[in-house]
């Protein structure tokens, strides 16, 4: 087969050609142990710990929901057999149509709506503030991240406190606090739980920010200044643009921290109420899952909450990722 | 290019061959072979002091005449709740051979689970459930007849009042009036109008499926003489009982007499609130912390004399688990820390009662000694359990969602949503 002859592709697969010989014999095969195993086998024992890891406890449990989600499964003891026959799809219409799902769904986008933006705009603005700082630096950085390392059971406590009906924000509020109060009012349980949220996972973006505040070129702050920029000019034509990549592992990050949200309407709401109105997927999956002993229901939901998720980080990875990723 | 698609096809191959791990069951012996097999066995109890101390010492007294019957013993491991903790263990097969702390509610879900070994098949463990606990029992009885779990322990719920506060808003608190609906009613306005309480009263406001065990249940089961809320497959409260205690809840919440919103620590012993529903394990808690207390049976619409008054039991019972392999000494163990002498070692150290016919009589000199109780002892006789269908806890939720929303929160009519949670219970008793 001539070269005039070959197709694009085949040329693309040739084996190389010396251009000086004419010897056209292909390059020797290597031996099949290091054709499987790579020029360097001793990679595969330094990722294994990583790959194992991800395959336990990552891909195996994702690929077991998939099936258990077709199925009308049931935990059972070893050795015992128990009825789980395949359902099709009946699983993901049951998902589909019931009303607390969808309610959870919704509720879950409200969270995202407030927590997100809240959540990137504060830990870059403070992050860019603390960077700054000269004095108690450190201080103010562990401040910022101590509620991140604080059990959520212990922060509960203090924001039950402060949001309760005879709570120190209601009595601030003196006659303008709410009725019902924040955490048993249909239309603010969901945005003081986004708000917790918000807080509490704060001083871990912070950090992801300050890091990545480092690699912005000092001179192209000082190419600003000579330019007549002022500070804010300088935040949102140098900072913003050079944090960029953090900022879209920000977003990601918290959506899908968002999107998994369980502590708080079980813990602050006592279930993701008032009537479920801060009840979010994960909780519906616990209940349906876990108490009820309706895992297939749950593996659906799941699934279906992981799709969305997937497909909500690649947009926001399309569309505020840039054209340099 | 070809080394990734080297490293997925790797990744893939083992992620099925875990699946199909995963797929098929392991082993285990034969639940005949186990039931006659004695040897060491392991139990678990609750994590309570008194419980543990009751544990402790059964356990002291079981080994040291059974030296190749010792039992190994824990408090259950901790997680969200014992439920889930034994639903995992099943899972796993890593339950012990006891547990004594089974949620009656749950344990359909374990007989299902296959994890539960049906008492009933031991030679005596009809009649020795049935001699213990009498007609009760039955309500601990599956579907198909048998006893997965023994009936062990009740906290029979009543009112709990703090005469101080009864006294302050002016009420006899030696007679308190709290025995029909209107008495109830009246006397809770006047505890909280004239400020000597936050709230009357402060049931647990949030959803979980066990809430309804402190306010809706109890009062049904008063109101209804001793019908539980699931009888034979049905919801028995969509009707005029279950509207009149609908109705009252309603009337406590839009009369702001209860909190709607949860309340961090014990709205009962802060002196928030001047009632609460509790069993008596609270009688040695609350002693501490407030001295003057009294307590009466449950209200009811037309009002119902105490020895005749139904309520929650708030029991737990004690399950086998079908991975033992010493089910023989399981099922000794089970009797002896059921028999008279260790129920009574129970009730001195716990307060809680053990649920057999003569308790009353068997322990007449702990009741003399502990007058606190009596009035707890005999309200043991009459006990309500909740449904011990595998649906249960998907039955409790449905009734507590539409509690809270129409009840609690006043969002639609609570008839309606009473209606609507007893068609969905009977949709979900279909399923189990």
């Amino acid at each position: 087969m001539s070269s005039s002859t070959t197709r694009r592709g085949d040329r693309v697969r040739s084996p190389r050609r010396d251009p000086g010989t004419t010897d056209a014999r292909p390059a020797a095969r290597r031996p099949l142990l290091s054709r499987v195993l790579g020029v360097q086998p001793i990679g595969w024992l330094f990722g294994a710990p990583y790959l194992v890891f991800a395959i336990v406890v990552f891909a195996y449990p994702l690929v077991f929901a998939i099936y258990m989600s077709f199925f009308d499964y049931f935990f059972s003891a070893p050795g015992v057999e128990v009825d789980k026959p395949f359902v099709g799809l009946d699983n993901y219409i049951a998902v589909l149509t019931d009303p607390a799902v969808l309610q959870s769904f919704g509720n879950v986008l409200v969270f995202l709506v407030i927590n997100v933006p809240l959540t990137v705009v504060l830990s870059i603005v403070l992050a860019t503030a603390l960077n700054k700082v000269v004095h108690l630096r450190t201080f103010l950085r562990v401040s910022y991240y101590v509620p991140y390392v604080t059990a959520s059971v212990a922060l509960v406590g203090v924001w039950l406190f402060l949001f309760g009906g005879g709570g120190l924000v209601n009595n601030v509020l003196g006659p303008l606090a709410p009725d019902p109060s924040w955490l048993v009012n249909p239309a603010l349980a969901m945005p003081t739980i986004a708000l917790f949220v918000t807080w509490k996972q704060l001083g871990f973006y912070i950090l992801l920010y300050l890091a990545a505040l480092q690699n912005v070129p000092q001179e192209l702050y000082e190419s600003a200044s000579t330019d007549g920029a002022g500070p804010i000019r300088s935040f949102f034509s140098v900072t913003v643009p050079g944090v960029r990549q953090a900022t879209v592992l920000v977003l990601m990050l918290s959506t899908i921290i968002g999107a998994n949200l369980f502590t708080e309407p079980y813990l602050l709401t006592g279930g993701g109420g008032p009537n479920g109105a801060s009840a979010s997927p994960v909780l519906i999956m616990y209940q349906r899952g876990i108490q009820q002993g309706h895992p297939g229901f749950a593996a659906a939901l799941g699934i279906i909450l992981t799709i969305a998720v997937l497909i909500v980080a690649l947009l926001q990875r399309r569309f505020a990722g840039g054209r340099d990723e | 290019m070809q080394r990734r698609t080297r490293i997925a096809l790797v990744a893939a191959t083992a992620v099925a061959a875990l699946s199909l791990a995963a797929c098929s069951s392991g082993g285990g012996g034969t639940a005949t072979d186990a039931m006659t097999s004695h040897g060491p066995i392991s139990i678990w109890y609750s994590n309570n002091a008194a419980e543990v101390e009751w544990g402790k010492g059964m356990v002291e007294a079981w080994n040291a005449d059974h030296p190749d019957e010792q039992i190994t013993a824990q408090e259950i491991p901790a997680g969200k709740s014992s439920e889930e903790v034994i639903t995992a263990a099943i899972t796993a097969g890593t339950t012990p051979c006891l547990v004594f702390n089974n949620l009656p509610a749950a344990t359909g879900q374990f007989q299902k689970q296959g994890g539960l070994v049906d008492l009933s098949k031991f030679d005596d463990g009809t009649s020795y459930i049935e001699a213990r606990s009498g007609a009760i029992a039955d309500q601990y009885k599956s579907a198909d007849g048998g006893f997965y779990q023994l009936p062990w322990k009740s906290n029979p719920v009543m009112i709990f009042y703090n005469k101080d506060l009864f006294t302050a808003a002016g009420l006899d608190a030696e007679n308190p009036p709290l025995s029909t609906y209107d008495e109830f009613l009246a006397s809770a306005k006047q505890l909280v109008s004239s400020g000597a309480a936050t709230y009357a009263i402060n049931p647990s406001p949030t959803s979980e499926f066990f809430q309804p065990n402190f306010d809706f249940i109890p009062l049904y089961a008063a109101q209804t003489g001793g019908k539980g809320i699931v009888e034979d497959g049905k919801a028995t409260f969509a009707n005029d009982d279950g509207y009149a205690v609908a109705d009252f809840w309603s009337s406590i919440y839009s009369d702001d007499l209860a909190g709607k919103e949860k309340y961090e620590g014990d709205a009962f012993v802060d002196g928030k609130a001047a009632m609460a529903i509790v069993g008596p394990w609270a009688i040695a808690y609350y002693g501490e912390k407030i001295a003057n207390w009294g307590a009466v049976p449950v209200p009811t619409e037309n009002g119902t004399p105490a020895d005749e008054t139904y309520t929650f039991s708030d029991a737990k019972s004690v399950g086998m688990y079908s991975s033992c392999e010493n089910q023989g000494t399981a099922w000794d163990v089970l009797k002896f820390a059921t028999s008279e002498e260790q129920d009574g070692q129970l009730l001195d150290i716990t307060g809680q009662m053990p649920i057999r016919t003569d308790l009353a009589t068997t322990y007449s000199d702990y009741f003399a000694a502990n007058p606190d109780y009596e009035v707890f002892g005999d309200q043991a006789n009459r006990t309500v359990e909740d449904p011990t269908d595998p649906e249960s806890v998907a039955m409790m939720q449905a009734l507590r969602d539409a509690y809270t929303k129409a009840i609690i929160s006043g969002d639609g009519d609570a008839r309606s949503a009473l209606d609507e949670a007893a068609k969905k219970i009977d949709s979900l008793a279909g399923q189990g």
